[in-house]
């Protein structure tokens, strides 16, 4: 499959997981919304709309270069490749999850695809930093992305992690992924600049801003960064816009948006803009496509029959894992 | 190696050579920090590192603790072993995110397939007049959040042991060295902490705590500086015909339960004494560990000496009255023993 198809099929994959997370999100929730009960308790921070910039930027990295992503992680997750079924597992906190249901939705950890998260807004960005010093270190080409909200990038996190990754020429990209809210606060009233690119020229390295949500060229910017990183000429800040089809979390009722805005970000879907593309460069046809939709549908389905097919854990696993024995 | 027969170490010398013999024997054992470099570490605990290793595997950070205590966590997770220094305790609070929500759990939320082989080592204790911001013990803190192992050394000997196996340990171990026990010689230090070192690498395991002075009459269970203290007021009270047990925690994480537990049974009494704060803390979990599991064996009540819920004031004379004291330790081991 061309590369150009395989991104197409990765962000079809991840919307439908992020579609059939939020329909499953709703069972046992009726009728009142109780966020402690259903198939899939706790909070969900769904991506869909946000598929170009884990499939942009993670298709330049090799399975053993180190991603840190938020608490909104699936498409990050997904596009590196850590194993749909027990990252499914792990959200319906079964003991066949990636943790034996310890982590949950924002914390999925895949040591073997170098995946981490965290629900702290702007934490992934010191070990990002450290994963590339380590690299460094270990006279390793490997790469470190840490992928953030445009809000994480106002925490102190993200400028001590520039500031340290500059000077130590880290091969690291930072990856601003501005969905224009945090939580319900828009950019303008939060960021004192327009573009958090920009907040790269203090730190004196590349800062670049890719507008438009689109995943040709996010993923030129991205190969530009990761390649730059891997042959050990430091860091870059990317600053990349996209869009937040679902809420901050499910059961948010956005009351915070404009009228309308929510209408057009589904009009300018950009998987459906890419799947135009694709076929106006006669790189798709609607055969391909359906062969395409039924595979990612077979893969989420089989997913979320191994996650309800998985026994919950013991009570006492609660009690393991605080300590790694030696 | 040739071990002379009683070669005395300050306790920051004790550090540094431990430090530099697994650095010797594992080159994924890194140092960072403030002033770790050339400066050697405020208090020394990094001296001769960076003349010995260079700048590779000693570096100066600068004064951003989150992103290079952070640091620690991402370089771990991909093989490094990282020995951190924070100046001081006290200035933990602008990186305890990456500490308490991410250094200490991800073991657990991962499912224990994350592990974090990292020493956060820092200053604590005061005695010398810094005050309120830079004379804080604080480890009760981090040995409230688990995943943590927490360890507070008071002698040279130890100092070694414990860092040595501090590094070799799989987990983020929290590393507190008394400003009173380095041996520093521009502040006061307890010469009791300073002793034979043996010059080749040897590990105290986490988790066990020492019999410092065996007795019959009641039990001193303490921690870090206080242990020196606690010890001189023994000496006291053995003039006095009064046999004190001194039992040197050295760990906080793991907890030694059973030593303090059966020295408890043996003296019939406990006093708990710390130079942390009182509430909370401790001293008071201590205590719940010897009414728990010694109640029936105690002939009198527990009785704690701590900071007493105050900020560490500046004058001497105020500082003094917080601390506890030898006098202080002395006087309540006398009024247990009547």
């Amino acid at each position: 499959m061309d590369n150009d198809v395989m991104m197409y099929r990765t962000m079809c994959l991840i919307r439908r997981y992020e579609d059939c997370m939020a329909e499953i999100y709703t069972e046992g929730k009726t009728p009142l919304f109780s966020i402690a009960a259903g198939t899939v308790p706790g909070e969900m921070h769904l991506a869909a709309g946000q598929e170009p910039v884990a499939v942009g930027v993670i298709r330049h990295l090799r399975s053993d270069d180190a991603v840190t992503a938020p608490h909104r992680p699936h498409h990050f997750a997904i596009a590196k490749g850590v194993d749909l079924g027990r990252m499914t597992a792990e959200i319906f906190g079964r003991r066949t999850g990636l943790s034996q249901g310890k982590g949950g939705h924002m914390h999925l950890f895949d040591p073997q695809t170098h995946f981490s998260c965290s629900g702290i807004v702007g934490a992934g960005f010191p070990p990002a930093v450290g994963a590339a010093l380590a690299f460094m270190k270990q006279g390793r080409d490997n790469v470190a992305v840490a992928f953030a909200g445009e809000g994480a990038a106002n925490q102190g996190t993200f400028h001590e992690s520039l500031n340290l990754a500059a000077l130590w020429k880290a091969p690291v990209v930072f990856v601003i992924e501005d969905n224009h809210y945090a939580i319900s606060v828009p950019k303008a009233q939060s960021t004192a600049i327009s573009h958090n690119s920009e907040r790269a020229q203090a730190y004196s390295i590349p800062g670049v801003y890719v507008s438009g949500n689109d995943v040709l060229a996010i993923s030129e910017a991205a190969q530009e960064a990761v390649t730059r990183a891997r042959q050990g000429h430091g860091p870059t800040l990317l600053e990349v816009e996209t869009t937040r089809l679902y809420g901050h979390f499910q059961g948010d009722a956005e009351a915070y948006l404009n009228a309308g805005e929510k209408e057009s970000w589904r009009q300018w879907d950009p998987i459906r803009r890419f799947r135009a593309e694709l076929m106006d460069r006669q790189m798709l046809s609607e055969e391909q496509d359906e062969r395409i939709q039924a595979a990612v549908n077979q893969q989420v389905d089989d997913a979320v029959r191994f996650a309800r097919e998985s026994h919950e854990p013991e009570a006492d696993e609660a009690l393991r894992d605080v300590f790694a024995e030696a | 190696m040739a071990t002379m027969p009683m070669r005395k170490l300050t306790m920051a010398r004790a550090i540094s050579e431990a430090i530099g013999q697994e650095m010797a024997r594992d080159s994924n054992v890194l140092v960072w920090g403030e002033d770790v470099g050339i400066y050697g570490g405020i208090f020394g605990a990094t001296q001769g590192l960076f003349e010995r290793f260079g700048p590779e595997r000693v570096v100066d950070t600068p004064i951003s603790e989150s992103a290079f205590i952070g640091a620690a966590i991402g370089a771990s997770q991909e093989g490094l072993r990282p020995v951190v220094e924070l100046m001081f305790v006290d200035f933990f609070g602008v990186a305890m995110d990456q500490i308490y929500n991410h250094l200490a759990k991800n073991h657990y939320m991962s499912g224990g397939s994350v592990r974090h082989p990292v020493v956060l080592m820092t200053a604590i204790g005061g005695g010398y007049s810094d005050a309120a911001q830079h004379s804080q013990s604080l480890y009760g803190l981090f040995a409230h959040v688990p995943g943590l192992k927490v360890v507070v050394p008071s002698n040279a000997y130890d100092a070694k042991g414990l860092m040595t196996a501090a590094i070799r340990d799989d987990n983020p171990v929290m590393y507190f060295f008394h400003k009173g026990l380095l041996g520093l010689g521009w502040m006061p230090s307890d010469d009791l902490a300073e002793v034979h070192v043996p010059e080749d690498p040897y590990t105290i395991p986490l988790g066990q705590a020492q019999v410092v002075l065996e007795g019959k009459d009641v039990s001193v269970i303490t921690i870090g500086a206080m242990v020196p203290k606690a010890v001189r007021a023994a000496r006291t009270l053995a003039q006095e015909g009064v046999s004190v047990e001194v039992v040197d925690l050295r760990t906080l994480v793991p907890l030694d339960r059973d030593r303090v537990i059966h020295s408890v049974k043996k003296t019939h009494g406990a006093l708990i004494v710390d130079e942390d704060y009182r509430s909370f803390g401790m001293t008071g979990e201590i205590a719940a560990v010897v009414a728990e599991e010694a109640l029936d064996y105690l002939d009198r009540p527990i009785r704690r000496l701590a900071v007493p819920d105050v900020p560490i004031p500046y004058s001497p004379v105020l500082e003094q009255a917080v601390i506890p004291s030898v006098e202080k330790i002395t006087e309540t081991l006398r009024q247990m023993t009547q």
